[in-house]
């Protein structure tokens, strides 16, 4: 049964995660895993994939960070107030049985897909080492749940206003040389999930990215997102690539196309 | 053998992925050339870039997909270096669709793709969401598809094919007159329609654009019926599209007429592997009655 039916319900929750990012519990059993997306729909707003950032106990939610003008309409959304999707789609991450330690590196709000697989290893039983960049102290999301749930939190702002001054790829360096990590999951920036790739091939450590490109159907048809040169679609054959994968596509941190095809 | 042949260009086999499906990059075309295809056809192109349609533009329902994509393309000058990448890439034939608002313009984006060397051109005259400048699809009526054929004929020495639309009353006086004009080929048929689909808890038509054309196994009935009208019509190869999702489907349209069947759609029922699956059907099914040839079952269903 094909699982792209546009559903339509009314929020139970908003959440507020920062100035400009907010968190809706949407009431429906989706039965997703970790990384995969909904296509969420306002009607007259338009259709934009956004990736999970949770679900349980018959509630999804996904966390959408004001950008532009559909995602400015999704943070305007209060309790209530009807909302469409439909999904899940895509791939997941993969959380190997015998995987016992595990670190996340998120840019900004690409840690919404990330809070969710924390979520899922640490009820695994799983050591997770929860990285987190971003620009400033207020753009950092999810931290406190994830301190809640157990994760070991490490951040990093460019302008040193929480944790360490500079990188969370610098961050990841330091977690892999002093601690045996046996995979690393990113989202993000793709110069930072192409530098996480990159390290984790370097430390010979296994690594999944989240690589997103504009998205019209979601459903592998209508060819807006599929990559160079390979020429795969990213709703289906993504967005979650091994980092061994991603590293052979040409575009990806150097390119991608606008909603016409054109390169950008 | 699934060989077959459009306008003296060679298929190893006869299933073409339709316009709109996987083709807006030279990389993805290669890659559903990999999977199978016997050749493919990219995403129409325009002169110039366009946006399309704001999403929704694509709506599955139970027989089908509707879909308002809105011919966004990047442009022909943009577009030129994905058909040459599949050109050189692809290894199968490479079938670059084209279309515009005026005859001059059609003109116009046939030479301009033309550099690219395609192996053919399909002239798309038929897409339901865009209104030409007579405010109607041109492939309403016969006196204007043949006027566009003879202009794009005069504008490239690549084989044209004029892709046709269902929504007319017969579509066989509009094979002969673009026939006449010198087409090389027909491609039937474009979407179906357009129709609707309405959400009932939003309360709203699911496409921003409202209405779509309407494609998949629900239309394969008058898919079928119009391939049969313009073979009976004409004496030029025909690509017949829609609602072809199995080899069953492929071998019906082709005995109505079809040289080869088009698979857009179907993409979202069995992935970029429909076509190797589709050519494995039409073979099991051959061997099964005893068909040599895809030529030898080509029309069948026309003898009394």
């Amino acid at each position: 049964m094909k699982n792209d039916e546009f559903i339509v319900v009314k929020i139970e929750e908003v959440h507020k995660e920062s100035k400009d990012t907010i968190t809706l519990t949407i009431p429906y059993k989706l039965n997703s895993k970790p990384g995969q997306f909904v296509m969420l729909w306002l009607p007259g707003s338009g259709e934009k994939p956004i990736s999970l950032s949770g679900e349980k106990d018959g509630k999804f939610t996904v966390s959408v960070c004001a950008v532009g003008s559909f995602s400015q309409a999704v943070n305007n959304l209060k309790k209530g107030d009807k909302i469409g999707f439909r999904g899940p789609f895509g791939t997941h991450y993969k959380l190997p049985k015998d995987c016992t330690s595990i670190a996340t590196v998120g840019g900004g709000y690409g840690s919404a897909p990330l809070s969710y697989l924390t979520e899922e290893a640490i009820s695994q039983g799983k050591k997770v080492y929860f990285i987190e960049g971003a620009r400033t102290k207020t753009r950092l999301l999810f931290t406190e749940r994830m301190r809640k749930l157990g994760a070991e939190v490490l951040l990093s702002t460019d302008d040193g206003s929480e944790g360490v001054k500079g990188y969370s790829t610098d961050v990841l360096k330091n977690v892999l040389e002093t601690h045996k990590i046996d995979k690393v999951f990113t989202c993000g920036p793709e110069i930072m999930m192409k530098k996480v790739a990159e390290i984790s091939k370097e430390f010979k450590i296994p690594s999944e990215v989240s690589m997103e490109r504009y998205m019209k159907c979601g459903i592998g048809v209508c060819g807006q997102c599929c990559v160079d040169d390979l020429g795969i679609c990213l709703c289906t054959n993504g967005p979650i690539l091994s980092g061994e994968l991603a590293l052979k596509i040409k575009e990806f941190g150097v390119y991608h196309r606008d909603p016409t095809g054109k390169k950008v | 053998m699934l060989s077959t042949e459009l306008a003296g260009v060679k298929l190893k086999n006869p299933t073409v992925l339709a316009s709109g499906i996987l083709g807006v990059t030279g990389a993805s075309l290669s890659h559903v050339a990999k999977s199978g295809a016997g050749a493919v056809t990219t995403k129409s192109i325009s002169l110039k870039e366009r946006k399309g349609h704001l999403t929704p533009v694509i709506a599955t329902y139970e027989h089908g997909m509707v879909n308002a994509v809105g011919l966004s393309n990047a442009g022909a000058e943009e577009t030129l270096p994905e058909i040459e990448f599949a050109v050189k890439n692809a290894g199968v034939p490479v079938i670059a669709s084209i279309f515009a608002s005026t005859i001059t313009e059609f003109g116009k984006v046939a030479a301009a793709v033309s550099k690219a060397n395609p192996h053919i051109i399909e002239v798309n005259i038929s897409c339901p969401n865009v209104d030409d400048e007579f405010g109607r699809p041109f492939a309403c009526d016969p006196g204007i598809a043949a006027v566009v054929t003879k202009k794009v004929k005069k504008s490239t020495n690549i084989p044209i094919f004029i892709k046709l639309s269902p929504n007319v009353h017969n579509i066989g006086p509009i094979a002969e007159a673009v026939q006449n004009e010198g087409a090389d080929g027909i491609t039937a048929i474009n979407t179906v329609g357009p129709g609707m689909i309405i959400n009932i808890e939003a309360a709203t038509p699911i496409l921003t654009n409202r209405v779509g054309g309407v494609s998949g196994p629900a239309i394969k009935p008058i898919a079928v019926k119009c391939v049969y009208e313009a073979y009976k019509a004409t004496k030029l190869p025909i690509i017949g599209t829609g609602g072809v999702t199995t080899g069953r489907d492929a071998v019906e349209m082709i005995m109505a007429g079809a040289s080869a069947a088009g698979i857009g759609t179907g993409v979202y029922y069995r992935g970029p592997e429909i076509f190797s699956k589709v050519s494995k059907e039409i073979q099991e099914f051959m061997d099964k009655e005893g068909y040599k040839s895809i030529n030898e079952m080509r029309g069948i269903a026309h003898e009394e």
